[in-house]
């Protein structure tokens, strides 16, 4: 096993702002969502605008990094035989010390099923969620889109549901990164560092 | 006392006294602002006056078009035709439900017209010496009408109540008429501030601590900030008043009125504020937000603030009652505030008090004398236009007015009363209703079955004056969340106030659901990897 770069510089940075941002729009969106009172209703606004607006920006870069670097490519679906052995794996075989169907190298950093997740995440979720919330931030101007007769609920209810969504992909994903490593949080370190063993 | 302790005690008097009376000069000859004419010089004004007309006469003299100009406004006529609803409406012809209606009763409400002996329905409208200059450019402080006098100002020293000690002064007419000057806080404030009967009675937004009020009870008004009179906003065109409470513009999407290219005289707050006025800030939600909510729902947080309580409730039902050997009954409460009296009823009052909210563009209604009501129902003195899907309509904040007041049984409709008079049909005479009811409705020719209840009843009064500094505003979460100002709001989805039940059960569910099952599978792991470690040692 050779240690390698798992991870380049943008890439970590990407993730770390990326999380801190969204757990950032967890807080402050259930707040206005009038889940709990924390930082006030307005400051709550404030925070999740500017956070909406980096992270935005932030994904704009993440966009042209994949496509200059191809690392798209990472996120197009394995086959269904081996997302089948994954499943197998995380249902059963982890249980009883079976060995990780998959290998990870430098240019298949991700196993199937994180593939798949990773891709709903970016093709369905995120776009839900920024679509949803642009809205509802511009929803003063709806009418210059001819957009005056959409319900406001609608787009608040939908925005809330994808919040759901995400906050439910983070307590798996946090669950897999910290316990699925050979080494203990050797994800963590490799996200870190940028090295991994491949 | 020593003859030179006198003496000296005398001069004492004499200069506070010259000081005081300079003062007093002073404070009158600002009155007059900066404008051309002192009238104390005008030959016209060079006269004893013996009664009001005869003011307004020399008026005229100069003003030749001053009473025709009058003649035109809803200050003169009491009545004016709704444009959008053709209802009649003024006070010449509204039910209202504090001290009823005028029929009958003109002598004790014209007290606050405009003009002079409008005592009875044969009162002149056409005449120009009836018009009150006075009482709207008295800056003497010395002019009053009295409360009985048909619109006349007493022209010698008499007591009101009668018999009571308490003695209303003759104005020196002469004195007046020659320091006249431009309207005041005061002059308008005679009436409007105490509409209902009595001081802070009717609007809430208008008491008498609006006479000389500080920046934090009126941000516009406070003496102490930008002085403003009533009429810097609701300024007159031809003595026509800007600003209405039959015809609001509930949203003036006009904006800041330029003189010249199209001035309508004020009276919104748009006018000079423009739609947008707030300094732009990471959100721009104060901006955004004045499209659907009224700028007073925010700059009005809390109304009857200066020290003066308004009514509540007022409930006619309980007036009449005296003690056992026939003597009027008046209560007051813990405050001072009267809470009985024989004539009027039961009263409640308040201060400081929260709005209530309601969507609002306007197009005011009154329940007609001949509309049917729904006895069985609140009844709704007036009602208005506005919902969230109208986009003429904001969010206003109101002084709901609730009380009981009598009503026709037979015909299910609202009557009027003949309260004040020195006749036997006169409720605050012989304290029978049914008699009450039956002369002013004859003389207003208007059906009465005979038999008569009482009803509860709802007055709204929008809100627009106590605006306060806008520090003290209210901000997002007064209205942003479970419990705000706005929950009984419908028709519209309000972040922080509003969930799904269902949005927000799936997903918890799923939120949960994952926490669970990833617990569990890591519990199960630990578990089995331990069972291993045992069976492999």
């Amino acid at each position: 096993m050779a240690r390698t770069i798992f991870y380049t510089r943008f890439e970590r940075f990407w993730h770390w702002t990326q999380s801190l941002l969204i757990i950032l729009m967890l807080i402050t969106g259930f707040e206005i969502h009038g889940t709990y009172q924390l930082l006030g209703f307005e400051t709550a606004i404030n925070i999740h605008t500017i956070a909406a607006w980096v992270l935005i920006g932030l994904w704009l870069l993440a966009l042209f990094w994949h496509t200059t670097t191809g690392e798209w490519r990472q996120y197009v679906p394995a086959d269904a035989d081996s997302m089948l052995a994954m499943v197998r794996y995380y249902s059963v075989g982890i249980f009883f010390g079976a060995a990780h169907p998959f290998h990870r190298r430098r240019a298949e950093k991700h196993n199937p099923l994180q593939r798949m997740a990773y891709l709903m995440l970016t093709m369905i979720i995120s776009p839900v969620i920024w679509l949803s919330g642009l809205l509802y931030l511009f929803y003063q101007k709806w009418s210059v889109i001819g957009l005056q007769g959409l319900p406001l609920e609608l787009v608040a209810l939908t925005h809330t549901l994808a919040a759901f969504a995400m906050l439910a992909f983070i307590v798996a994903h946090v669950y897999l990164a910290l316990t699925t490593s050979e080494r203990p949080f050797g994800h963590v370190r490799a996200m870190i560092t940028g090295y991994d063993e491949e | 006392m020593s003859i030179a302790a006198s003496v000296s005690l005398r001069i004492f008097v004499l200069i506070t006294g010259m000081v005081v009376f300079g003062l007093c000069q002073a404070a009158v000859e600002s009155g007059k602002g900066n404008s051309t004419a002192d009238h104390t010089k005008f030959e016209e004004l060079q006269q004893i006056f013996k009664t009001g007309p005869e003011v307004t006469q020399a008026c005229l003299g100069c003003h030749t078009e001053a009473s025709k100009q009058l003649h035109q406004t809803k200050h003169w006529k009491w009545r004016l035709k709704h444009p959008e609803t053709g209802e009649i409406l003024g006070k010449r012809d509204v039910i209202n439900s504090f001290c009823g209606s005028i029929e009958t009763n003109y002598a004790r409400c014209t007290s606050c017209h405009i003009g002079y002996g409008w005592k009875d329905k044969s009162f002149d409208f056409t005449s120009e010496v009836n018009v009150d200059c006075l009482v709207c450019h008295d800056t003497t402080g010395t002019y009053k009408k009295f409360p009985t006098g048909a619109g006349h100002p007493p022209y010698k020293d008499k007591p009101f109540p009668p018999k009571s000690k308490k003695i209303w002064k003759a104005p020196d007419l002469t004195h007046v008429a020659q320091n006249v000057g431009k309207t005041s806080r005061a002059t308008c404030g005679a009436c409007h501030f105490y509409g209902g009967g009595g001081d802070g009675v009717k609007h809430g937004d208008l008491d008498s601590s609006m006479t000389n009020p500080s920046k934090v009870l009126d941000v516009h008004l406070g003496t102490d900030g930008l002085d403003f009179t009533c009429s810097t906003c609701h300024r007159t065109d031809g003595h026509d008043v800007a600003g209405s409470r039959y015809t609001t513009v509930a949203k003036d999407t006009h904006g800041i009125d330029v003189p010249g290219r199209d001035d309508k005289s004020r009276a919104t707050c748009e006018s000079c504020h423009g739609s947008r006025p707030h300094d732009a800030q990471v959100n721009d939600k104060n901006n955004d937000h004045t499209d659907k909510v009224a700028c007073v729902t925010c700059h009005i947080p809390t109304y009857a603030k200066g020290g003066k309580p308004t009514k509540m409730w007022w409930d006619w039902s309980t007036a009449g009652r005296k003690t056992p050997d026939g003597k009027h009954i008046k209560t007051k409460d813990e405050r001072g505030y009267v809470t009985y009296v024989t004539k009027k009823g039961s009263f409640e009052w308040g201060e400081n008090l929260i709005p209530e909210y309601a969507w609002y563009s306007g197009n005011m209604r009154y329940t007609q004398l001949n509309e049917k009501i729904d006895p069985s129902s609140i009844v709704e003195i007036n009602s208005f236009d506005g919902s969230y899907a109208d986009p003429n309509a904001r969010i206003w904040p109101f002084k709901v007015m609730r009380g009981r007041q009598a009503f026709d049984k037979g015909n299910n409709t609202l009557v009027m009363s003949h309260l004040f008079g020195k006749d036997d049909d006169a409720y605050w005479k012989s304290f029978d209703w049914n008699k009450a009811i039956k002369a002013a409705m004859l003389s207003r020719g208007a059906e009465y079955s005979g038999e008569f209840g009482f009803i509860e009843t709802t007055y709204h009064w929008p809100l627009a004056h106590m605006v306060a500094p806008k520090e003290e505003a209210l901000g997002c979460s007064d209205c942003h969340s479970r419990e705000g100002r706005l929950q009984n709001l419908t028709g519209f989805y309000m972040p922080g106030r509003d969930v799904n039940i269902w949005v927000d059960l799936i997903g918890w569910l799923a939120v949960l659901g994952t926490l669970g099952g990833v617990s569990l599978h890591g519990l199960g792991r630990l578990l089995m990897s331990r069972n291993r470690r045992d069976g492999n040692g």
